[in-house]
């Protein structure tokens, strides 16, 4: 079982943001505000570095390419019991995310590993 | 109880403020704002681009040199009065907050709106009674130490106070002779705008621009542009590294406030008697519900010594439920909505995870619906977890109204599980043992240690965090050298060559 995957309305949302961004990548954010949550931006825009563990390529129904999904490692000791799911909800706030403008907003569901 | 009515004095859209009047957006298109007490729309909102973010930077560098070179005591003179229109319209701004962010109309008439006239008062007065140095180097060779301002900052403000976190990065950037460009957090633009409206006549033009807008749409360009001397920020890590990213780029600094997950100590001896002190420390307990929990320092985890934990935690579930929860502008209301939906979506995802780790839900742990015309707003009961320090609903923000509760046995046991965290923002210790008191906030590594008291946040108190909660502080008289720079002029004033050359 992938550590992360994908709900229909987050794949729906991946794929058109896709077609008007390019290739995209996820960082899982913490801290307050906006944070502990899914950050989206154009894949390259936001530099990981080896604090950082990359958690899954996400693979989605009519993207060419994988999506990254990465977990500043420090976060990732804290969450690795968990299974996370990216859905998507409407809402209004989120950092520099690529989908804030749609008036939706990338939300994590988690659920204990088997 | 009193019972204010729903705000009337919005504009119907508010556009961006550049170069001392509004301007419509380049990209001609505007985003619609809802309060969260209702999920209502009530206004719609200039929806900037880089086009606009340079058009705001133009007008500031425009103004910044005529700023910088106006004398303190003008400047000053300036905040007072931002102050005193502030002081004279404190209900409706305390209204219009309310109504933006959602938060209880008791919070903004007796804290945020005090708390920012305050602001600008304290650094109306620090800006005044600051002086640079000189050092005698020998008898004829001084190092004088100016302090310059940076030029043209960017500001990047959050929703969860929106005119009180904008006044802790405005009042010190005005005073030390910036010129700003400040962008509004998305879900809450319109209030500053209100704010705006008693008090941009006193500003010269050009001295404060406002381009409102989306993170990825205004705020990316301001952040990333070679033309700020300087990004505030306050917000989440990922973000505040981007931030770092744009800022590295430049070799611009940043001051970064990114959050925390907050311990709050109660120590056996809190419970000897049952007196006001205890009381007040279970008043301590429930701050996790001030801002519906919606605080950087939340102390959002409860450590409670195994001495007292049964009784006091039975008191204190017992505080907690009788926090009441209803309308925003009803006086009597201590909790009100969250400021948004996809924060009450992201809180109510962890009240799921927290009982899936195995944490028990002492009181609350699910959505309200306070009826009429609040079903459509964004409401969560107060809600106390009891669990596990390595628990996530333990380890992450959760920006809403839950405290996760866990004992410790001793002092250094307290420490090992306070300190047992990503971040260090703030942290609460309760006790009526003043070398427990002192060794508990000396150990703990969090940039603020409210001792005996917490949620006060006075302006000569320095702020910030240590771990991943940032970079830097902000309030008190500090701040002013996060928007300065050191000028040194060092001067010879003897007329004899080195003999070198």
């Amino acid at each position: 079982m992938s550590v992360v995957s994908v709900t229909p309305a987050a794949a729906e949302l991946i794929r058109s943001l896709r077609g008007r961004h390019g290739p995209l990548m996820f960082h899982q954010s913490g801290g307050c505000c906006d944070g502990s949550a899914p950050m989206c931006y154009p894949a390259g825009e936001f530099r990981t570095g080896s604090s950082d563990v990359l958690l899954a390529s996400l693979a989605v129904d009519g993207v060419p390419e994988p999506v990254e999904f990465w977990m500043s490692a420090a976060q990732w000791k804290l969450w690795k019991h968990t299974r996370l799911t990216v859905d998507v909800v409407p809402g209004r706030g989120s950092g520099f995310s690529l989908e804030a403008p749609d008036g939706v907003r990338f939300l994590i569901r988690s659920r204990l590993a088997a | 109880m009193t019972r204010y009515d729903a705000p009337t004095h919005w504009q119907s859209r508010y556009d961006h403020f550049i170069g001392g009047e509004y301007v419509k957006p380049h990209g001609g298109a505007y985003f619609e704002n809802p309060t969260p007490v209702t999920g209502q729309t009530f206004t719609e909102v200039a929806r900037g681009t880089a086009a606009d973010v340079e058009r705001a930077l133009d007008a500031a560098h425009g103004a910044a040199d005529a700023w910088g070179r106006t004398s303190v005591a003008e400047r000053a003179l300036i905040l007072n009065r931002i102050a005193d229109r502030m002081q004279e319209n404190l209900e409706s701004l305390a209204i219009a907050e309310t109504w933006e962010n959602g938060k209880p109309i008791r919070e903004t008439l007796a804290a945020d709106i005090p708390l920012a006239i305050d602001h600008f008062r304290y650094f109306a007065g620090a800006i005044r009674a600051q002086e640079g140095s000189l050092g005698e180097l020998d008898d004829d060779t001084v190092a004088y130490h100016f302090h310059e301002p940076l030029g043209v900052v960017g500001q990047i403000i959050p929703w969860n106070f929106p005119i009180l976190m904008a006044t802790w990065k405005l009042a010190p950037a005005l005073a030390a002779g910036n010129a700003v460009v400040l962008k509004p957090a998305e879900q809450t633009p319109a209030s500053i705008h209100y704010w705006l409206s008693l008090v941009a006549d006193l500003l010269p033009p050009g001295v404060l621009n406002i381009v409102n807008g989306f993170g990825v749409e205004a705020g990316k360009p301001l952040a990333s542009s070679a033309r700020v001397a300087k990004v505030a920020f306050t917000g989440e890590t990922t973000t505040g590294r981007l931030i770092m990213q744009y800022a590295s780029e430049n070799i611009k600094p940043v001051t970064l406030e990114l959050g925390g997950k907050s311990p709050n100590l109660f120590f056996d001896d809190v419970s000897a008697s049952r007196d006001d002190f205890f009381d007040k420390a279970l008043e301590g307990f429930a701050m996790f519900a001030l801002n519906q929990g919606e605080v950087c320092t939340c102390p959002s985890r409860a450590l409670i010594q195994q001495g007292h934990y049964s009784d006091f935690l039975a008191a204190a579930v017992s505080r907690t439920e009788q926090i009441v929860q209803g309308h925003p502008l009803d006086t009597d209301t201590m909790i009100g909505a969250q400021a948004s939906n996809d924060q009450l979506e992201k809180i109510l995802s962890y009240l799921d995870i927290g009982r899936q780790e195995g944490a028990k839900v002492l009181t609350g742990g699910s959505r309200a619906d306070l009826g009429g015309e609040l079903s459509g707003g964004y409401y969560v009961q107060p809600t106390i977890f009891e669990g596990d320090n390595s628990m996530r609903v333990f380890q992450e923000e959760i920006f809403g109204p839950v405290v996760s509760v866990t004992s410790f046995a001793d002092l250094d046991d307290a420490v090992k599980t306070a300190n047992d965290t990503l971040y260090g923002l703030g942290a609460g210790v309760w006790t009526r043992d003043m070398n427990t008191a002192y060794r508990a906030g000396r150990a703990i590594q969090a940039g603020r240690v409210w001792t005996n008291c917490y949620h006060a946040y006075p302006a000569h108190a320095a702020f910030g965090g240590y771990k991943q909660s940032g970079i830097g502080r902000e309030n008190h008289k500090m701040m002013l050298e996060h928007y300065q720079q050191t000028k040194n002029l060092l001067v010879s004033y003897s007329t004899q060559k080195l003999g070198f050359f």
